[in-house]
């Protein structure tokens, strides 16, 4: 491991190069581009961050930002628009902030996208914009592309922190009414672009507190929750209302909405609540939990905040998560901070498989987890008093690929151990929440729950005046999918408000 | 939020709240519960039951006892004062049919679930015994409301300060030996102890017996898996498959482990809230009771 730079010395690095690149003749040629070093993204020193709650990535310096965007060729083709799920206009932005223009860049940035600052910390880059992204070609390394990402939250952090968003605006009422259900991502843009066009926006949200598993799953050290804050703040001054504590299904029938309160349209952004398990025995001993339920403990309920907080925490000391993706690594790196002395992650493939995005990764390995992959338990292990004492784990080789092309774990016969362990986290898996598909039968359903589109385009449920979008659709998935479903489905419910 | 219309102290630490909540008392049904918090930012997120509704209102009542931080907070709040969280119905409603004699078997603050019950009950033709059970008389919550209700009623006292002494299982067990007045069926709320000897009881004479579970939750929509139990060798979901199981199926040591998972932190919490008066809960008693037995 390099070792570790602060923020001013990467940000007096960064305004040495500006200077050599200043000098340089303009337009700067592709060959000096290639030559402009790859800016890292200043973080926390990894041993400190480990125990504390603050965001491990510090975010890009204005230097930083200016110089990292000038590694970007503005190619023709824009290959990093294609793998951008909501095709932000990715060299556009990127030349603003070359330019020194960050309020321009973020301008362009929300043509397509509502929630940057969300985005560009969480999206899995390394699979979308800059998978494809030339410069990174170049270089035969991914991680080499322009730093898209990190570029996309320097401008929507700039913006928030010089005087903030301007409040979009709202056109003359309409006199129509629209429920949103579950104020996730997809639920607050929709909330947004249905607003926009003057229409009155209700959102219904279960939970005491908005913004979904912005709010309740991704941690504070990853996300600060005073982003999400923002969000909705401005969502409030655009004249959105708000109905916390409220389950449709339970406390209201979606049906109701329509027929008794008179809603004109619904959208459904309920999001996949509902934690998978293994299946294998001990898995209701004393200190084995969904990670959704560990996560929401530590975040929504706040109960990393000891001496305030009612909500109690398991003190797990040696922690398991069982499981590759972001869930995992949150679930984790947030057991280190709440004190475990040993985490490690068991994985059924290898470290090339892991689902969850690199940067996690790396920071959970920075921080001191450990990976066990090619692992998988077979049974949890308890004492007397029905509590965790250890695992019984399999050993596992890649086989052949499985439909997706990743290649299929196989069982190593007669390969098992035993490892002791007083917590496991289990984070393999969100399947979708039946609750309003229960109480909904004109809603159809696929055999896991998600919700079925008649109109793809429009996201359009079979049930007439409901759209639907997010991880109740497409399973548990991305923010940035949530989002580009939310906007689909405003824009079909706007055009069906027409009418 | 919701506004506290009512309130009254039924026993040193049992209390009742008619609350504001007309969405809630419109939707809700026998067996539903909802879940509070006393703090929208560090509150702890707390299941108690529909034990009542008045739709004319727009009002459910809650019954309480206070056995740690947030339900001796709660205690302190006043008529006119807003509930910060409330939201509900959640679980699933009890299921009522005409069954023919039903035995409810309710102890401490299960009485109060279990009067919306025997209501249902009733009005679906059934013949009600009620067996209630206490440490004494002054814990007896709804005793008048209980008797106009019921069939027959059975009161048991540990101490025979009122009706019998002895515990609720001793009637039951004579009513499943009646061969006149066998239950077609039995419902048990309380303690999960004496829900657990309740089942004990019916198992050798097959009387189907239906327990509320009340397992730790956070959300209570089905989103955390906190609540799960272990129903039959199949994990169940309290929040949304429960709270009423088959008792018969239940993995009470399971249940009853997984309840006392964060005593040691809810004893802290009390603490620092400064109410610890060395008062401990009838449930607590019975688990440690139970836990010795087991050594
Ligand atoms: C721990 C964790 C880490 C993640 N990390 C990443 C990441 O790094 N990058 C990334 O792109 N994605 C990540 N994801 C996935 C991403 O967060 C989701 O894909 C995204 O939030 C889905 O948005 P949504 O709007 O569909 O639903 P959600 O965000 O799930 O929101 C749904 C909302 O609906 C509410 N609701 C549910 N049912 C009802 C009801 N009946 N009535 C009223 N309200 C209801 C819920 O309480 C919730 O607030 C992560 C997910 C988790 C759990
Ligand atoms: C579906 C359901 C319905 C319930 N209905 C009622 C009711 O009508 N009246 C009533 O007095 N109580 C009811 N309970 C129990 C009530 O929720 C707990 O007494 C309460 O959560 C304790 O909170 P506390 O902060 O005061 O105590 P804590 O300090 O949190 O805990 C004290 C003890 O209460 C138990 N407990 C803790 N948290 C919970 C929890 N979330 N759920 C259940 N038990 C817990 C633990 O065993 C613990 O030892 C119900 C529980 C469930 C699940
Ligand atoms: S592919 Fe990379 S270099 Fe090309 S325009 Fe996009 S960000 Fe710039
Ligand atoms: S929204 Fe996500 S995928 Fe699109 S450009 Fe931004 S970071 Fe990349
Ligand atoms: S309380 Fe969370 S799933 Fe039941």
């Amino acid at each position: 491991m390099s070792e570790h730079l602060t923020r001013e010395q990467l940000d007096a690095a960064a305004k040495v190069e500006l200077e050599k690149i200043n000098a340089l003749p303009k337009p700067l040629k592709p060959k000096d581009k290639t030559a402009i070093p790859a800016q890292p993204m200043p973080q926390l020193e990894p041993s400190y961050r480990a125990r504390v709650m603050e965001e491990v990535a510090q975010g890009y310096t204005e230097a930083q930002a200016i110089v990292e965007a000038n590694r970007c060729l503005a190619c023709k083709n824009q290959p990093c628009v294609e793998s951008c799920p909501v095709h932000i206009d990715i060299p556009a932005f990127i030349a603003k902030i070359a330019e020194g223009d960050f309020k321009a860049a973020i301008a362009k940035i929300k043509e397509t996208s509502l929630l940057p600052a969300i985005c560009g910390r969480v999206c899995p880059q390394e699979r979308q914009c800059q998978m494809n992204c030339t410069m990174g070609k170049m270089h035969k390394d991914v991680n080499q592309a322009v730093a898209i990402g990190r570029l996309e939250r320097f401008a929507a952090d700039y913006e928030r922190n010089n005087g903030g968003a301007t409040v979009p605006a709202v056109k003359p009422a309409t006199g129509k009414k629209v429920a949103v259900i579950g104020s996730g991502p997809a639920g607050l843009v929709v909330a947004a672009d249905v607003r926009r066009e003057g229409h009155d926006v209700t959102i219904f949200e279960a939970f005491h507190k908005l913004g979904g598993v912005v709010r309740y799953g991704i941690p504070e050290f990853r996300l600060p929750k005073k982003i999400v804050d923002n969000e909705i703040e401005s969502l409030a001054a655009m004249g959105v209302k708000f109905e916390t504590n409220f389950v449709i299904g339970r406390t209201r029938k979606l049906k109701d909405l329509i027929e008794k309160d008179g809603f004109d349209a619904v959208f459904v952004g309920t999001g996949a609540g509902l934690p998978l398990f293994m299946n294998i025995e001990g898995e209701n001993l004393v200190g084995v939990f969904a990670a959704n339920e560990y996560l929401t403990r530590a975040n929504l309920m706040r109960a990393y905040d000891k001496e305030h907080a009612d909500t109690p925490m398991w003190p797990g000391k040696n922690v398991v998560v069982l499981g590759g993706g972001n869930v995992a690594m949150d679930a984790a790196r947030m057991a280190l901070r709440l004190g475990a002395e040993k985490v490690r992650i068991i994985y059924r493939r290898s470290m090339n498989e892991l689902p969850a995005r690199k940067e996690e990764v790396l920071h959970a390995q920075e921080e001191g987890v450990e990976f066990c992959v090619l692992q998988n338990p077979a049974k949890i292990l308890g004492d007397e008093a029905g509590h965790v004492r250890g695992m019984l784990v399999d050993k596992y080789e890649l086989g052949e690929p499985d439909e997706k092309g990743r290649p299929r774990p196989v069982k190593v016969e007669g390969a098992s151990f035993e490892i002791e362990c007083d917590t496991v986290l289990v984070a393999i898996g969100n399947g979708s929440n039946p609750l309003i598909s229960n109480t909904t039968p004109e809603l159809s359903v696929d055999k896991k729950g998600h919700i079925l589109l008649e109109d793809a385009t429009a996201n359009k449920t079979f049930m007439e005046k409901v759209y639907a979008g997010g991880d109740i659709v497409l399973g548990a998935a991305t923010v940035i999918l949530a989002m580009g479903e939310g906007r689909r489905a405003a824009a079909g419910i706007n055009e069906f408000l027409k009418k | 939020m919701a506004k506290i219309l009512f309130k009254k102290q039924m026993s040193s630490a049992v209390y009742m709240f008619r609350v504001e909540a007309p969405l809630i008392a419109q939707e809700r049904k026998a067996g539903q519960f909802i879940i509070l918090q006393t703090n929208k930012d560090n509150g702890e997120r707390v299941p108690l039951t529909i034990a009542d509704a008045d739709t004319t209102e727009g009002s459910i009542t809650l019954i309480f006892q206070t056995v740690g931080k947030t339900t001796t907070e709660l205690s302190k709040f006043e008529v006119g004062d807003d509930i910060p969280v409330l939201v509900g119905p959640l679980g699933s409603p009890t299921h009522i049919e005409n069954f023919g004699h039903v035995v409810c078997v309710c102890g401490g603050v299960g009485i109060a679930p279990m009067h919306p019950i025997v209501q249902a009950l009733k009005a679906a033709g059934n013949k009600v015994t009620i067996i209630m059970g206490a440490r004494n008389e002054s814990l007896f919550l709804m005793k008048d409301e209980m008797t106009a209700l019921a069939d027959n009623i059975i009161f048991m006292t540990d101490d025979g300060s009122y009706g019998r002494k002895g515990l609720v299982t001793e009637p039951l067990k004579e009513l499943c030996e009646d061969t006149k007045g066998k239950p077609d069926m039995v419902i048990a709320i309380g303690p999960p102890i004496m829900m657990k000897f309740c089942a004990l009881t019916t198992k050798p004479y097959g009387v189907k017996t239906v327990v509320s579970l009340n397992s730790i939750m956070v959300d209570g929509t089905g989103m955390c898996g906190g609540c799960r139990v272990t129903i039959g060798g199949k994990t169940k979901f309290v929040c949304v498959d429960g709270p009423e199981f088959d008792g018969h199926e239940v993995d009470w040591n399971n249940m009853l482990q997984r309840m006392g998972a964060f005593k040691p932190q809810e004893q802290e919490s009390l603490h620092r809230f400064g109410a610890n008066d060395g008062h401990k809960c009838n449930i607590d008693k019975m688990a440690d009771a139970k836990a010795k037995e087991s050594k």
